[in-house]
């Protein structure tokens, strides 16, 4: 097994790689999967600790997070195409009803 | 070493398609580099020794929530979309942000590799062929010590269903 330090580099990159989409991007779908990434990143850590001191309970917590990634993926869907009967747009910056 | 080869191709494979999925302008491009991303990271699960959570990555991820994805992309019609801005207006000052959170949290891990006792720990893992069974071992934890957060993974499902079924409903 390598270094505990390369994964958790691994989970670093692909953790800012999904901030930076959340962040930047318009479209309230891409961001949805940027989120996806945030958790796999998450994952990635709590499977190379588990791994590392060979105990089981960090892919639990990783199996509890993929199915809360399933959970929000499909509310958040939901959301987005009631939105998108309403309003015709999937773009975060027209989502502006709250603002003034 | 062939551990080494197979982390350092699979984690290739994950960032170069993570960084595709947050540039592609078409959503459709974004979902499939988001598959390869997932599939790599399986990949990385199985060199971790973890059998189980790369099946349950393959199946749940890739199988579930990029069709779901997908699915909602097909719905939503993106042609108009794709040819508007694709980055919000703040995209300098947020880029500038994440990089300075990846500047500070890399320097933390860099810098506490050095310190004997109190940084990152390298401990000797088990020699992989002395782990027990992944699946077994998987399900004593979760349906001994986890049952009651499982239990509460459930509700927490039924409650995001009933929550989609109804948003995604026609109002009458």
């Amino acid at each position: 097994m390598l270094p505990i330090g390369h994964y958790l580099f691994l989970g670093l990159a692909l953790f800012i790689i999904g901030a930076i989409g959340v962040v930047t991007r318009r479209n309230v779908i891409v961001i949805l999967m940027s989120i996806e990434l945030i958790l796999n990143a998450v994952n990635i850590n709590l499977v190379a600790f588990s791994r590392l001191y060979g105990d089981v309970a960090g892919q639990v917590f990783a199996l509890f997070i993929i199915a809360d990634a399933a959970a929000e993926a499909a509310v958040g869907l939901g959301i987005i195409i009631a939105f998108f009967r309403n309003r015709e747009t999937v773009l975060e910056d027209e989502m502006d009803l709250l603002k003034w | 070493m062939l551990d080494q080869a197979i982390f350092y191709l699979f984690a290739g494979v994950a960032v170069v398609s993570a960084i595709l999925t947050v540039t592609r302008r078409n959503a459709v491009h974004s979902a499939i580099f988001l598959i390869t991303a997932l599939l790599a990271t399986a990949g990385i699960f199985l060199e971790l020794r973890a059998e189980f959570l790369f099946i349950v990555q393959i199946i749940l991820y890739v199988g579930g929530i990029m069709v779901l994805f997908v699915f909602v992309i097909m719905l939503v019609n993106l042609d108009v979309a794709v040819r508007q801005l694709q980055f919000a207006r703040q995209k300098w000052v947020g880029l500038l942000i994440s990089l300075a959170l990846a500047a500070q949290v890399g320097l933390m891990l860099w810098s506490s590799r050095k310190i004997p006792g109190q940084g990152v720990p390298v401990l000797n893992a088990v020699p992989a062929d002395k782990l027990p069974p992944n699946s077994e071992e998987v399900a004593k934890s979760l349906f001994s010590s986890y049952l009651l957060p499982f239990e509460i993974a459930s509700v927490l499902l039924l409650v995001a269903m009933i929550g989609a079924v109804v948003m995604a409903k026609k109002r009458t």
